[in-house]
């Protein structure tokens, strides 16, 4: 049989479960593990901390994984690929080295820090060289915004991971690169993938596709047969097991909980798809309409076919910046008429908005447990619902409105429609909202550096 | 006979920016050209109707037996502008799953059509 590497999938998002990072090691043999910790979002989030806090700015949970995992890290070789590094991937590798310190085990880790990926110190000086960073949905140039951007990170692929690898890291942490690219570098490293293999490389993003979401692949938020996808208390991560040619089977360890079938794995490689016939990576443009999948025992799926086409010369960048204010709030109306009782407040509450002369950029309204998600398809909730939520939120540049507005929800618990509970939590808070801005930049601008310690 | 999707086809939903995208797959390979005889870029659109602000994509990928749609101004903005509860477009899997087809009898039967109730 030919060679297998085995690359365990141990966090889906920042705010995963806690257990799965040791369980991925403890519960069978793995290679590799790797930890996704970035979302859209993360990266504004850890830049607000470091702001604060020179020291911060990183996923902090991944010092508590690498914990958890030290001993598998220290005596069974097992490697770890995390983008923990967030807008600070030197403190985050000083934390996890302080751990490590404190463990008694300083010499168990070789920690890769790969950096190069935050472009905030440069976004006037690339506008400067006429790199318009315009938005990829809206098409609008950076400069409307630039006064309020408050992060900005190219997304980076496999190949500096790779080089740590090479240069004998056994924990390669990163700033803001792709998700995917932390399971295909491993496999890229063992095989020796070459930088224009284009078929296998697209294979390792799709490997990577399939278990950057933790659980989602191996029977978690699975739709499919939901009822009797066994033991999820018990929900095993998904794994890959790679082979030289780029096909792989998706599995789990034996005895744990959830389902790995042909189901649970198509549904995660659906899950945020675009055009399915270009899924673009900064390695490879991969192609989803070329995966064949066949179901190669229990919770076993083997996965092969897969075509790439070569990568671009631009990569996706990453802004933050700062677009105005919100606040949501909610009450809870009781039946009889539960769903009338929540529209009646929400015309109350708009009629008091109007005379108060405040008008926002939006105002929405919703009514959980009667069309909240599903809107008019859900059809008629009608008299009998047991209760209905009356949600309501706006949005405005002005902090001082949004902060009026969540001073009139409350009041209705007294002065408005009756059999109303479920206001505990007081006023709304008003949050600061941080907008996502998409843009594409040439290759040749970011530069990697690589560093082993 | 009337059959709903929900009944030969399953998936899953997610986001990117404004807009939400829908998988869906075939519960049985030999449904899948049905999917998507049926499923058209303008049934689905006319679908969601007033539930999203902008137009529809269709893609077609018989390798999975799935169709993948993106809903574009599906989301009040997306992220973290929205002020949905479904920020993120997570449950439009089932939303696209309430429609109900009309397939001929004779069809139905020969694929095994469980018929809505």
């Amino acid at each position: 049989m030919s060679r297998v590497v085995r690359v365990a999938g141990g966090q889906g998002f920042w705010g995963d479960w806690p257990e799965a990072p040791r369980r991925q090691v403890e519960g069978g043999p793995v290679d590799y593990l790797m930890l996704d910790y970035l979302a859209e979002v993360t990266m504004s989030i850890l830049q607000k901390q470091k702001e604060r806090d020179a020291t911060m700015g990183y996923a902090r949970d991944f010092v508590g994984a690498m914990e958890s995992v030290l001993s598998a890290v220290a005596e069974r070789g097992v490697k770890v690929i995390a983008n923990a590094g967030g807008v600070n991937p030197e403190a985050c590798a000083a934390a996890v080295r302080a751990m490590a310190v404190k463990a008694g085990r300083p010499e168990a880790l070789r920690i890769g820090i790969v950096t190069g990926d935050n472009l905030l110190p440069r976004i006037d000086e690339l506008l400067a060289m006429g790199h318009e960073l315009r938005n990829m949905d809206t098409g609008e140039p950076l400069s409307v915004v630039r006064d309020r951007v408050i992060a900005a990170n190219a997304y980076i692929g496999s190949t500096p991971i790779v080089e740590a690898l090479a240069q004998g890291a056994n924990v390669v942490i990163t700033g803001r690169s792709t998700d995917t690219a932390l399971t295909m570098a491993p496999l890229r490293h063992e095989f020796g993938w070459g930088a224009a293999e284009w078929d296998k490389l697209a294979a390792g993003i799709i490997a990577g596709h399939i278990i950057e979401c933790g659980a989602q692949s191996s029977g978690g938020n699975c739709l499919h047969d939901w009822r009797n996808i066994p033991a999820l208390a018990d929900v095993g991560y998904p794994i890959v097991e790679g082979s030289a040619d780029g096909t792989f089977v998706v599995t789990k360890h034996a005895g744990t909980g959830g389902r790995v079938s042909v189901p649970t794995v198509t549904e995660q490689l659906v899950y945020e798809m675009g055009d399915p016939h270009a899924y673009i990576t900064p390695d490879v443009v991969a192609d989803f309409t070329s995966i064949q999948l066949e179901d190669a025992g229990a919770d076993r799926v083997r996965v092969f076919g897969i075509t790439g086409a070569p990568a671009t010369d631009k990569l996706k960048v990453s802004i933050a910046y700062k677009s105005g204010y919100k606040a949501v709030g909610s009450l809870v109306y009781a039946w009889p008429d539960a769903l009338e009782k929540a529209q009646v407040a929400d015309r109350v509450l708009r009629e008091r908005l109007d005379r108060l002369g405040l008008k926002f950029e939006k105002v929405l309204s919703e009514f959980v447990g009667a069309s909240a998600t599903h809107g008019r398809l859900a059809g008629d909730a009608g008299r009998a619902a047991p209760e209905v939520q009356y949600r309501i939120g706006v949005r405005d540049a002005d902090k001082k409105k949004v902060e009026r507005f969540t001073r009139e929800i409350v009041p209705l618990v007294l002065n408005g429609p009756p059999s109303v509970t479920g206001f505990a939590g007081g006023r709304p808070k008003v949050e600061e909202i941080v907008a996502y801005w998409p843009a594409l930049v040439d290759k040749s601008v970011v530069q990697t550096q690589v560093e082993v310690r | 006979m009337r059959v709903r999707l929900t009944d030969i086809a399953h998936a899953r939903s997610g986001d990117k920016g404004d807009t939400a995208n829908v998988g869906v797959i075939a519960l049985r390979p030999e449904w899948y050209p049905l999917l998507s005889q049926h499923l058209t870029r303008d049934r689905v659109a006319q679908h969601f109707e007033g539930i999203i602000e902008g137009g529809v994509d269709r893609f077609e990928l018989p390798n999975l037996k799935a169709l993948n749609f993106l809903l574009h101004g599906a989301l009040d903005g997306g992220g973290t502008l929205s002020l949905k509860t479904d920020a993120q477009g997570k449950v439009f899997s089932t939303a696209l799953l309430r429609m109900e087809l009309d397939v001929p009898d004779a069809e139905a039967r020969a694929l095994g059509l469980p018929a809505a109730t």
